[in-house]
């Protein structure tokens, strides 16, 4: 199989189009946003230390060939049901946070099989199905945590509580926990703090998907991600695997809000998670991943990439126009936008693969 | 016994559930002194308003493009000829025809990009539409604040320019296809004829238009890609005809919506709008790949009759707001299983 030059370069641009806009939109929105350079780094820092976790969540049921879990929202809400009730007990501290993850962890576990029972359901248009999901659970959630919460579920705290005796206010207060991975181990360099704890337990997490990509169970989830009835064929249960991968993406994902909100320390009760869910995907996407393929250097390239834009953004729109909102609606777009395109992108490279493939096959003419 | 379980199997149980709650709620109604004849005549409204968009539906459903979950490109280009028919400041008929005049060749040609799109990417049009319609919503966003519209009863009064996120219709043409018939019962019930014509002219057309050569050739397109091109349709133009045809009926759907709502929405008002309309054509009987005009006739009297009657039934029930909440479980729950049921089908 040989390609010509210009093929070569056009599959390049095709494959790697979106991070390509990106640096060319941040090489020139930086300059006009009139941003430090160490206000800049020490942002993206805090940011990665505080995304990167809930975008490595959307890896596994990608390697499963599931597309972007638009359900991983489901694990988030998890975490913050956990943080809601560790508020409501006044548990501080790193303590607090184990316990939330305690308490959340087999809510995401049966949110997450759930999830994916539903999807082998729908197998073929996954990413719209659990992406409705996402906005059912968000209902249900709110029946929850709006009407439950205080009335059938005891909650003590009347900070936590609206004025009328239950459902939990809009905002939650995280002073409890607030910062308390981030500053359990962290140092200066060059005036730039760096939260040591938490990009070690990204580290550790990035480790983790190393080694399970090598696992039995890990690559059979490759199999099924490449052709369903092969491995059905070879004797892997397909449909145990990929409610596997879901569950993991979940739980994870039930971890990564929790770390996101002690960054945060303050938590929307009810559009945390939707937001979280629309951020994630749309980082991974800006590291020049695909529906079908993500790596880990993928990840981090797409936090750095999508939040020098979200920062920069609104400044760069100030001072180009002479209007915050404008930028503020820019960024909208671009997120939404990426996504967009990266769908598109997707499914038209797979239909050119395709074609590629055939003429390949028809050997030199 | 057998025609009612088949009855069941055929419209499903959640279609079921949801008839036999609102029609709970209407039971209930008068004993939490809800006015029934008030709950009559909301829900008979908001079937006009939102008719036209579910009809928009029933085009792509058809022609196998899944549901046009981008609607609000097709709301857009509505939005776009309301503004300008204020702009230039008419009022009754005249205003909502110019309004649809400048709105339908806009969405003509939105519809014919967006379809152009869908041809590329055959097997991932929902998540696509989606995406599509939620960014050029967040990008008329930018638009709305930089075009050079100048009416002041449209623009920010402090500024001087940047359009308002509601902007009232009334003085120019509010209700004006309304009240073209209508009438008034009492106090409380009012009957907006007008509206129901022009939703039965649509609804008229395009059951002419399916049953029409190209109608036909779309339905096959649908149903079977591969023998409609074996029995030399042109699939990929039967799919942009659809798509245009659904954007159209957006427009002139949102158009009727404003007249009768008073308000146009801009900025984030389109964002969710395509959500109900899926919905309602689904809980209508409707599945990802079928759909007729009897399901968007009943699957909007059952939805919008739903949004209608739970916000005042159960509130003086419960004593708090639970509307939203039942509006978020039923709509998406209904979405969801529709997808999920598609599948089942074609597996047997």
């Amino acid at each position: 199989m040989k390609y010509t030059l210009r093929e070569q370069i056009s599959h390049f641009l095709v494959q790697y189009a979106v991070p390509i806009i990106f640096v060319l939109l941040s090489v020139f929105a930086i300059p006009l946003s009139r941003f430090s350079t160490q206000y800049l780094v020490q942002e993206m820092v805090a940011r990665l230390a505080r995304d990167s976790f809930l975008v490595l969540s959307l890896l596994i049921p990608i390697m499963a060939g599931m597309g972007l879990n638009f359900g991983m929202v489901l694990g988030a809400m998890a975490g913050e049901i956990g943080l809601i009730f560790i508020t409501d007990w006044n548990v501080m501290g790193i303590q607090g946070m184990l316990l939330a993850m305690i308490i959340s962890t087999p809510l995401a576990i049966f949110l997450g099989w759930m999830c994916g029972v539903i999807l082998n359901k729908a197998k073929g248009r996954e990413m719209v199905t659990s992406f409705i999901l996402g906005f059912f659970m968000n209902g249900v959630y709110q029946l929850v945590v709006l009407y439950g919460f205080g009335n059938i579920i005891p909650i003590k705290n009347p900070a936590l509580v609206l004025s009328r005796g239950f459902g939990i206010r809009n905002v939650t207060n995280l002073a409890g926990i607030r910062h308390c991975l981030d500053d359990l181990f962290s140092f200066n360099v060059m005036g730039i703090t760096i939260p040591a704890a938490t990009f070690l337990v990204i580290g550790a997490f990035c480790l983790f998907i190393t080694w399970f990509s090598r696992t039995k169970l890990g690559q059979d989830m490759r199999a099924v991600g490449q052709d369903q009835e092969v491995s059905d064929s070879t004797g892997i249960p397909v449909e145990r695997t990929r409610i596997i991968s879901i569950v993991i993406s979940t739980v994870l994902a039930c971890y990564g809000q929790i770390i996101f909100l002690q960054n945060i320390g303050t938590m929307n009760t009810y559009n945390s998670h939707e937001q979280a869910g629309m951020f994630a995907i749309a980082s991974l996407l800006v590291g020049g991943a695909s529906v079908s393929r993500a790596t880990i250097p993928n990840v981090f390239l797409g936090v750095i990439l999508f939040h020098l834009m979200f920062v920069v953004s609104p400044m760069a729109g100030k001072y180009l126009i002479g209007e915050a909102q404008l930028g503020e609606f820019f960024r909208v777009f671009v997120s939404y936008g990426v996504i967009a395109i990266a769908l598109v992108l997707y499914s038209w490279r797979r239909h050119k693969e395709r074609e590629r493939a055939r003429r390949s096959l028809r050997g030199a003419a | 016994m057998e025609r009612i379980r088949s009855f069941i199997d055929a419209a499903g149980w959640p279609r079921i559930i949801i008839a036999l709650f609102l029609l709970g709620l209407f039971v209930v109604a008068p004993f939490v002194q809800v006015r029934l004849d008030a709950s009559i005549s909301d829900t008979l409204v908001r079937f006009g308003m939102n008719g036209v968009m579910v009809l928009a539906m029933v085009p792509m459903v058809q022609a196998g493009c899944g549901l046009n979950f981008g609607l609000p490109l097709g709301i857009i280009a509505g939005l776009l000829g309301a503004i300008t028919s204020i702009e230039l400041e008419l009022t009754g008929i005249l205003g909502v025809l110019v309004a649809m005049c400048i709105a339908i060749p806009i969405a003509a040609v939105f519809g014919w990009a967006y379809g152009l799109l869908l041809n590329r990417v055959k097997g991932g049009e929902m998540m696509i539409a989606t995406y599509v319609g939620f960014s050029s919503v967040a990008f008329m966003c930018i638009m709305w604040l930089l075009l050079p519209y100048k009416s002041p009863n449209m623009v920010w009064g402090y500024a001087g320019t940047g359009l308002r996120t509601t902007i009232s219709v009334d003085g120019y043409w509010i209700r004006a296809i309304s009240d073209f018939l209508s009438f008034q019962q009492g106090k409380y019930f009012y009957f907006p004829t007008g509206m129901f014509l022009f939703l039965a002219l649509l609804c008229v057309l395009m059951w002419l238009f399916m049953r029409t050569k190209t109608g036909t050739a779309m339905t096959t397109v649908g149903s079977n890609p591969d023998y409609a091109r074996a029995s030399g349709v042109d699939v990929d133009r039967m799919r942009t005809i659809s798509v245009i045809l659904s954007t159209v009926l957006g427009a002139i759907g949102i158009i009727v919506y404003q007249q009768s709502f008073g308000f146009i929405q801009l900025y984030m008002g389109p964002f969710y709008m395509a959500f109900p309309a899926v919905a309602s054509i689904l809980i209508g009987g409707a599945s990802v790949n079928k759909a007729t005009i009897l399901n968007v006739i009943i699957g909007t009297i059952l939805f919008q009759g739903i949004l209608t009657m739970t916000p005042s039934v159960i509130n003086s029930i419960v004593q708090t707001d639970m509307s939203e909440v039942v509006r978020i479980v039923v709509s998406n729950g209904m979405i969801l299983y529709a997808l999920t049921r598609v599948v089942k089908v074609k597996s047997r």
